[in-house]
């Protein structure tokens, strides 16, 4: 197992090619939940956590019932991926929902509210279609999983940070609201243009 | 009347985009360039556009505790054959979308427009709805292309437009180009409805 590659992978989804802000995934929960840091956080604990169990399970799918060379039916049954996704997605989120809800109440209160919010989260289905193509391993598509979680909750929290000050700043009445918060995530996609330079 | 109002709804007074902030993802995403709006604008158009046809269509036998899935299962097979199509006539655009054409299953514009009109409504009206939204959604991803290409490449549709002394903002396509060109477009248009309110009050 080559650990230099998952670093990179690790490094690369978080920093470099972050799922919010460069690759525009996931921006209707950045713009929408970012108003408060506590909803923030909660926000971005349970994409974390539903982007981990998705990229394993969408990959589990694709290997093993898809692909016309490692699948069980030995069909080449790959057009049916966008479908199968989104519906495994949905019944994974619908399921999560229900665990937590009988095993961990406290955690449900905390995540509840957003959890049906994610099945629509481009970012979810986003990182399933992009293990896919980059023809990541298991293991691989694990760790990018849980890095894009991270890249998520990195920038909207910071995001919601912002926001929090915002409300307090002096405005222009005609940008109050979203125009400031895409101007000030402008900035930040600025920001986060310099770590393209970065060479692993 | 009623049905032009309808289709025109879509266009200016209820602009997915700008009015109701819908489909943000694709929108920032692919507004690089002309081209590639064009092609996302007419992908999502005609996905809303069968979506809506066939749920509309079937509205009766859903039953209404799994609408939800249902919706998705019948987007996601016109998002499949769009997928397919571009693939095979236009395999340029079809690279250059790359993953934003399977994302259009999680549009929110397509599956809102079924949730909030086509699964109440008659075929023909969801039908002048979905056209009059995808020409709204189309109009905002071709305006932001329009300023993206212009100022970050001095081109429209890759005619060179601008005199060979201007300097290309590369800015502009790249990912900080897009949030600024949509958050200045926004209060724009929030200062000219602030405007228009003004004499009235």
């Amino acid at each position: 197992m080559e650990f230099s590659k998952l670093f990179a992978i690790i490094i690369g989804t978080i920093f470099i090619n972050n799922f919010v802000i460069v690759r525009f995934l996931g921006l209707c929960p950045y713009v929408g939940v970012s108003k408060k840091l506590d909803s923030a956080l909660g926000m971005g604990m349970a994409v974390i956590f539903v982007m981990t169990m998705a990229s394993t399970i969408t990959w589990l799918i694709y290997n093993f019932l898809l692909h016309p060379d490692t699948s069980i039916f030995g069909v080449d049954l790959t057009f049916l991926r966008t479908i199968t996704f989104i519906l495994s997605i949905a019944v994974l989120v619908q399921f999560v929902e229900m665990v937590i809800q009988k095993t961990a109440p406290a955690l449900y209160k905390a995540l509840g509210i957003y959890l049906p919010l994610i099945t629509t989260n481009c970012a979810v289905l986003g990182v399933s279609i992009l293990n896919i193509n980059e023809q990541y391993n298991f293991l691989e598509s694990l760790v990018n999983g849980i890095s894009a979680g991270i890249g998520f909750t990195l920038v909207l929290l910071l995001m919601a940070g912002i926001r929090q000050r915002l409300e307090f700043a002096n405005v222009p009445k005609s940008l109050k609201g979203m125009p400031i918060a895409f101007l000030v995530a402008g900035c930040m996609a600025l920001a986060f243009l310099g770590f393209s330079g970065l060479k692993i | 009347m009623k049905a032009f109002g309808e289709l025109t709804k879509g266009i200016i007074k209820e602009n997915p985009v700008f009015v109701m902030a819908l489909g943000l993802c694709p929108l920032l995403a692919t507004s690089t360039s002309v081209n590639n709006a064009i092609g996302m604008g007419a992908a999502a158009t005609f996905v809303l556009l069968c979506s809506n046809i066939i749920i509309s269509l079937i509205k009766n036998f859903i039953p209404d505790k799994i609408r939800i899935p249902c919706y998705i299962l019948v987007i996601a097979s016109f998002v499949t054959i769009v997928d397919m199509v571009m693939n095979a006539y236009s395999p340029d655009m079809h690279k250059n979308l790359g993953i934003f054409i399977p994302l259009i299953v999680v549009n929110c514009i397509i599956l809102g427009r079924a949730e909030a009109f086509a699964g109440k409504h008659s075929v023909g009206k969801s039908i002048l709805d979905a056209i009059g939204m995808g020409i709204g959604f189309t109009l905002a991803i071709i305006i932001i292309a329009v300023i993206r290409e212009i100022l970050g490449n001095g081109t429209i549709l890759e005619i060179p437009i601008l005199p060979t002394s201007y300097k290309p903002m590369i800015v502009a396509i790249l990912p900080p180009g897009a949030f600024f060109t949509i958050g200045l477009l926004m209060g724009l248009i929030n200062m000219l409805r602030n405007k228009k309110q003004k004499p009235g009050v």
